[in-house]
């Protein structure tokens, strides 16, 4: 994989280390934010654990590339499978829950696992996981994007996003209509934990130290925060909330101090002026402008007559 | 030593209870987890301590008024934060409610610093030694307190009339208002009776850890929603009883499994009460209509 080395030195010669990070870290955020809103945004399920997925998939990757020499891409694989399965054992008894109940249940979940972390012997424990070789690079992470972005795509355009959706608005309904709700749900919890535990993989060899507390509640809170800037239920508006809530608080560093009371304000308005989000449910942006200009266009004949 | 353990866990219990109240209490009204619930546990630790320290307001005066300005607090909270989302999407509710939580921490980061503050002993180092438990006087104080104030909400909801509006705006918010109830104000009592009892959390586990940090209101906050939800969230019985029994199996747990694993016990016996009775211990199972 030398020519992805010397893609990525290329670019990072091109634009700055600093800005190079950033991307990276928006990338690894864009995978997170995307598959919670498959779980949130279309399948209509509360669950504020999603960190406790990635920290699965990045310290099972980081292991077996340390303990067993694993190449980087069948390491990654085992980290996303290892918290795919991890979200199929969590789904099938949690699932049965509703609501804010599976909420506090996967934060639950969320904050074992941290802990857990934090106290066996094989993650390093408090003192934290060490000398993870560095193998993220720019185009692994494009790639890892680019093949989230096109699954979730391709699963919410088909039978199951539809039966997912069906789901969301109406369980009931949906369950008359001979949707079995139950394996759904627990498909699109093994998927979006399997997406999860993928960007965990990037992240632990990209940061190349890992911490149980890199993954605690406020994590999965930021990755909730994202997909609900960016709007429920849009792939693209998770890349947007992603991209604005790692890139903001960089931004926002001349005011260190102020940083998260600024970032706390920000969603309390952001609630408060558009609730549905930067993007809405919209998924296309051409219909978006293309309404706004019709609606101009009526109102100006209003106006003529 | 297995009593030793049910004493140490029924203090730390009805610490978790008081705040278990403002988070079930709140739900009950309008189904929404309140995430700043523990900054506001967090903000009465200071207030207390402020009180104490800097304006040298003797204890049991200090104890009540951080509780007024909690109660304040939370009615602030309650207006800027929640009142204009009323009518949106619980989830829009739910992340105005984290902004709050992620606002106050960070203030009170801005305005304390980082560091530790300790908090004076209100009464002398004195312990009590039976056959079966040692017990502090200071530990005696939080529990009657703890009681009184279970006892006194108790009250409050079942006799007054205010309390009564209460429970009429929990179990049917528009038939309650066709009936001549202020729902806003209801929900404002609400939040500063909540708010007032988590403050006093604060201030007990405050004085009985002796510690004050801003970072403080994170763990019990959620432990305190644990509580709730174990009880079954919305009932209030349930959610003394859920802190009651969140606090002794957590004592329990650090001290015969590991200390290490307390927090896991906690959560991992609110996963096992949710799969074997969904709605909580004493919830009612919610009706689906179609």
């Amino acid at each position: 994989m030398a020519v992805f080395d010397s893609i990525h030195l290329f670019l990072q010669e091109l634009i700055g280390a600093y800005y190079m990070q950033l991307i990276i870290l928006v990338g690894i955020n864009t995978i997170m934010a995307t598959s919670l809103n498959l779980i949130i945004g279309y399948t209509g399920q509360l669950s504020i654990g999603h960190a406790a997925f990635m920290s699965l998939g990045a310290y099972c990757s980081a292991l077996v590339t340390l303990h067993l020499g694993f190449p980087f891409l069948l390491s990654l694989l085992c980290g996303a499978l290892f918290a795919a399965i991890f979200g199929v054992i969590i789904g099938i008894p949690t699932l049965k829950l509703k609501g804010d109940y599976l909420a506090i249940a996967t934060l639950g979940f969320g904050e074992i696992v941290r802990i857990v972390c934090l106290n066996l012997e094989i993650t390093g424990g408090a003192m934290g996981l060490r000398g993870i070789p560095k193998k993220t690079n720019f185009v692994w992470v494009l790639l890892a994007v680019l093949f989230t972005v096109f699954i979730l795509n391709r699963i919410i355009k088909s039978r199951i996003g539809r039966a997912l959706v069906a789901i969301r608005e109406d369980e009931t309904a949906a369950d008359s209509m001979g949707i079995n709700s139950t394996y759904y749900k627990i498909l699109c919890f093994g998927v979006g934990a399997f997406f999860a535990g993928l960007g965990g993989g990037l992240l632990a060899h990209y940061i190349r130290f890992l911490h149980p507390k890199t993954f605690d509640f406020m994590k999965s809170i930021e990755q909730l925060c994202m997909v609900v800037l960016g709007g429920l239920g849009n792939i693209w508006g998770s890349f947007v909330g992603a991209t604005i809530l790692t890139v903001a608080p960089e931004m926002l560093r001349s005011v260190a101090d102020l940083r998260l009371l600024i970032y706390g304000l920000v969603l309390i308005l952001m609630m408060r002026l558009r609730p549905q989000g930067i993007l809405g449910e919209q998924t296309r942006l051409a219909p978006f402008f293309s309404q706004k200009i019709r609606n101009l266009l009526q109102k100006r004949t209003r106006t003529n007559t | 030593m297995f009593i030793q353990q049910l004493v140490n866990g029924l203090i730390l219990g009805s610490t978790y209870a008081l705040i278990a109240l403002g988070y079930t209490m709140v739900y009950g009204i309008i189904e929404l987890i309140n995430f700043a619930h523990g900054e506001i546990y967090m903000f009465g630790a200071f207030a207390g301590l402020l009180l104490v320290t800097v304006l040298k307001v003797p204890f049991f005066l200090a104890f009540f008024l951080a509780m007024a300005l909690a109660a304040l607090l939370g009615m602030t909270v309650e207006f800027l934060a929640y009142r204009p989302l009323r009518h949106s999407t619980r989830l829009a509710a739910l992340i105005s409610a984290i902004g709050a939580s992620i606002f106050l921490q960070n203030l009170a980061l801005l305005i304390m610093g980082a560091q530790p503050y300790t908090f004076p002993s209100p009464v002398e180092a004195k312990v009590y030694q039976t056959p079966f438990f040692t017990i502090s006087r200071l530990e005696i104080i939080i529990l009657i307190f703890s009681f009184l104030l279970m006892i006194a909400l108790t009250l409050f909801i079942q006799r007054t009339k205010i309390g009564k509006a209460m429970r009429a705006v929990a179990q049917d918010k528009d038939t309650a208002s066709l009936m001549g109830i202020n729902i806003n104000q209801i929900i404002t009592v609400t939040f500063a009776i909540g708010s007032a009892l988590g403050a006093a959390s604060g201030v007990m586990v405050g004085i009985y850890f002796r510690t004050v940090t801003f970072s403080m209101g994170l763990m019990p906050g959620l432990k305190g929603f644990v509580a709730a939800v174990l009880g079954g969230i919305g009932n209030i019985p349930g959610a003394m009883m859920g802190g009651i029994l969140l606090g002794i199996t957590e004592t329990i747990g650090a001290a015969y499994i590991s200390s290490q694993y307390r927090d896991a016990v906690a959560f991992a016996l609110l996963i096992m009460v949710l799969l074997l009775k969904p709605t909580g211990l004493l919830g009612r199972p919610v009706q689906e209509k179609v």
